[in-house]
């Protein structure tokens, strides 16, 4: 049985690892449903097929130019790898999710964004190409310039136009493995949204943000917002190191979560919080807070959870983001961690999730009222113009993605004519029609 | 041993492509060792090569080297450049023990490629190092060596082969008072592609990176004979003690 990082959905699954073109041009001429499978970091149903083709074994680094930062690394190659090889050299991922234990091809098929979306786009705004082996054996290029319809529909496309065999990705360069971080506290939404708006000239924003709290303080959030350190500012606190991850051992009982512990798990969060610091932070403890704690996800117990991130655009969400965090509050279905961002405009891919506005993401335990509560969420979501990220979802109605994604059609087209059999296929594109 | 921190020098690794090669080679790259990895798989040499390189920022060379064509291991030995300070044979085949059993051709490539190969290029390494006064020698032999067992006795009779060669070898050297070290190595199960097939049990199964580090410390220390994981001469010492008539009648 296997499943993504939510634990929800399970399924059986072979997942066959292989080590050269030659061996994947093999398990590629068999006609079992197929879908590439990195780290495992996607949470629903998008990385689960009959064949999963682990990248497990496809992770070395092909070139490196060490005065454009430009690296050519295979897909299965992490940020993590990347961080510990590079960031010592003063370079760093140009954009990462809230986890370094993503692959270049996962990142890429995903189209992930991070705390810098805002500035500098997501992932694939980064990519200055990519290699793909289709479903008939072939290989090929293509960026924004080559072949730019299949890098569309590549970028962001869940894997579903071949199978990406290497990322050309151009290195942020750093001064130091430090950032100038920011930390404030916000009462409520709306303080919170204009703290945003302040912040839009920061490089990193992100806001945590209490999703039980109803009334005046609905929306109550703590923002970071962070800067490279420059080398001056860190005498003598030189490299970091990853730090020793703790684990969960093993899925926690379902009761864990309650209503009681989220709340008091929430409220300790918020009142921790310095009520405005600027302080010096690590890469791992700014970026990956949560990568401290291996299988985090087991703490939801054996059932799983399901993570639910939206995108409203900016004005329709300033009406939309209260409504839908109070359906939330009222539900009290316990949704522990949730994260608040402004983004900045579109990406280049036909399925990419971000949008200028408002993204929310949360996490709630996969049971039946959070899939009642997420259905009403999903009409709200609609009505203000929104959509939800492919790579959280596991359960999203048909009619949901489609009106959330205008340009379905121009990357159903590229998908019919490199994939005409639908080699490739997860649970989740067969759900959603992406055949 | 030659590998002061200094100048650490160049090693030679045989089985280039293994991911117990692999892991060694990692390990000795980011102490900074030049490398060459050797093997029969140009593409596939090349391609760990560079991310060895770009990891690390070590030179790695490969070269062809084929363990069935011992004929070609003198002139293999005299190409290399730079010359190795110290040499890893990981060159292994477990085969098909089935077949082996019915078609002598595979008992005789796994006898080949297991024992009289990696003989026929130690043999130039310990001619060099015995010349230049100084070098080591990493054999990566197996517990299937001590005992031989229904279930891999060509593997087995060749790893011990292997095992009693580099015993001979590190005897020869050490009565000359030569400075020139043969270390064996007798990994049990390590997780890799040669066992993917294999249900190894999960405790007793080492990660390549395991085993890796275990070498690096034999090197470091002055033990001639080392298992990996360290559990395995415990192990191995009961299997080995096991009087024939009882351990004849067991399924190991």
């Amino acid at each position: 049985m296997i499943s993504g990082w939510g634990n929800y959905p399970r399924t059986e699954a072979r997942l066959s690892a292989f080590c050269s073109l030659a061996e994947l041009r093999t398990l590629l001429a068999g006609d079992t449903p197929l879908i590439g499978r990195g780290l495992g970091r996607s949470y629903g149903d998008s990385a689960l097929a009959p064949t999963l083709l682990s990248t497990a074994c496809w992770n070395r680094l092909r070139s490196f130019d060490a005065d454009s930062g430009l690296l050519v690394g295979e897909a299965g190659v992490s940020l993590d790898d990347i961080i510990r090889v590079f960031m010592p050299r003063g370079w760093f991922p140009p954009v990462t999710p809230g986890t370094r234990f993503v692959t270049l091809g996962g990142a890429l098929a995903s189209d992930v964004h991070g705390k810098n979306h805002h500035c500098d786009g997501a992932f694939s705004a980064h990519v200055a190409w990519c290699r793909l082996m289709l479903a008939d054996g072939s290989i090929v290029r293509c960026s924004a310039q080559e072949n730019p319809e299949l890098f569309r529909a590549t970028v962001g496309g869940m894997g579903l136009t071949g199978i990406i065999l290497e990322v050309a990705l151009r290195l942020r360069r750093i001064e130091s493995a430090w950032i100038r971080q920011h930390t404030r506290r916000l009462p409520d939404l709306s303080s919170v949204m204009q703290a945003f708006e302040e912040a839009n000239d920061a490089s990193y924003s992100v806001a945590w943000i209490d999703c039980l709290q109803q009334g005046g303080s609905l929306g109550r959030s703590v923002l970071m917002t962070g800067e490279h350190a420059p080398a001056t500012a860190i005498a003598g606190l030189g490299q970091p190191r990853a730090p020793r991850a703790l684990g969960v051992p093993c899925n926690l009982p379902g009761w864990t979560l309650n209503g009681l512990s989220v709340r008091a798990f929430n409220a300790l969060y918020y009142r921790r919080a310095p009520r405005e610091r600027t302080e010096l932070a690590d890469i791992y403890r700014f970026f990956y807070p949560l990568d401290a704690i291996h299988h985090w996800n087991r703490i939801y117990g054996r059932r799983g959870f399901v993570q639910y991130q939206l995108v409203l655009p900016p004005e329709q969400g300033r009406a939309g983001l209260p409504a839908i965090l109070e359906a939330v509050a009222a539900a009290g279905q316990g949704c522990f961690l949730a994260v608040l961002k402004r983004m900045g405009p579109a990406g280049a891919g036909y399925l990419g999730f971000p949008r200028e506005g408002w993204t929310l993401a949360m996490d709630f335990p996969a049971r039946p009222g959070t899939f009642r509560l997420l259905d009403r969420l999903d009409r709200m979501v609609l009505e203000c113009g929104g959509r939800l990220y492919l790579t959280k979802d596991a359960r999203m109605p048909r009619e949901v993605f489609e009106a959330g994604y205008p340009e379905l059609d121009k990357f159903l087209a590229v998908k019919r004519e490199v994939d005409p059999h639908n080699r490739f296929a997860s649970l989740q594109s067969q759900r959603l029609g992406l055949t | 041993m030659t590998a002061s921190s200094t100048d650490p020098g160049h090693v030679l690794i045989l089985g280039g492509t293994s991911e117990i090669a692999l892991a060694i080679a990692a390990a000795l790259a980011r102490r900074g060792h030049g490398l060459t990895l050797a093997g029969r798989d140009a593409d596939a040499l090349q391609r760990e090569a560079v991310d060895l390189e770009i990891r690390h920022g070590v030179s790695v060379t490969t070269a062809s080297f084929d363990a069935l064509e011992p004929a070609t291991h003198p002139a293999f030995w005299q190409s290399l450049n730079p010359a190795p300070a110290g040499v890893v044979c990981a060159v292994g085949l477990l085969g098909d023990h089935g077949v082996a059993r019915t078609d002598f051709n595979h008992a005789r490539q796994l006898l080949d490629t297991n024992l009289v190969g990696c003989i026929s290029v130690l043999d130039q390494a310990a001619l060099a190092f015995e010349q230049r006064g100084e070098g080591f020698i990493i054999g990566i032999s197996s517990v299937a060596g001590d005992r031989g067992r229904a279930s891999n006795y060509y593997y087995g009779a060749a790893k011990a082969g292997f095992t009693a060669y580099l015993s001979g070898l590190r005897n020869h050297f050490a009565s000359n008072a030569s400075r020139v070290r043969v270390i064996t190595v007798k990994p049990g199960f390590v997780a890799t592609r040669m066992t993917a097939d294999h249900d190894t049990p999960a405790l007793l199964t080492a990660q390549p990176e395991q085993t890796a580090r275990d070498i690096l410390r034999a090197l470091d220390g002055r033990r001639d004979v080392i298992y990996s994981r360290w559990y395995w001469r415990w192990i191995m010492l009961i299997i080995r003690l096991l009087p024939e008539p009882v351990f004849k009648r067991t399924r190991l």
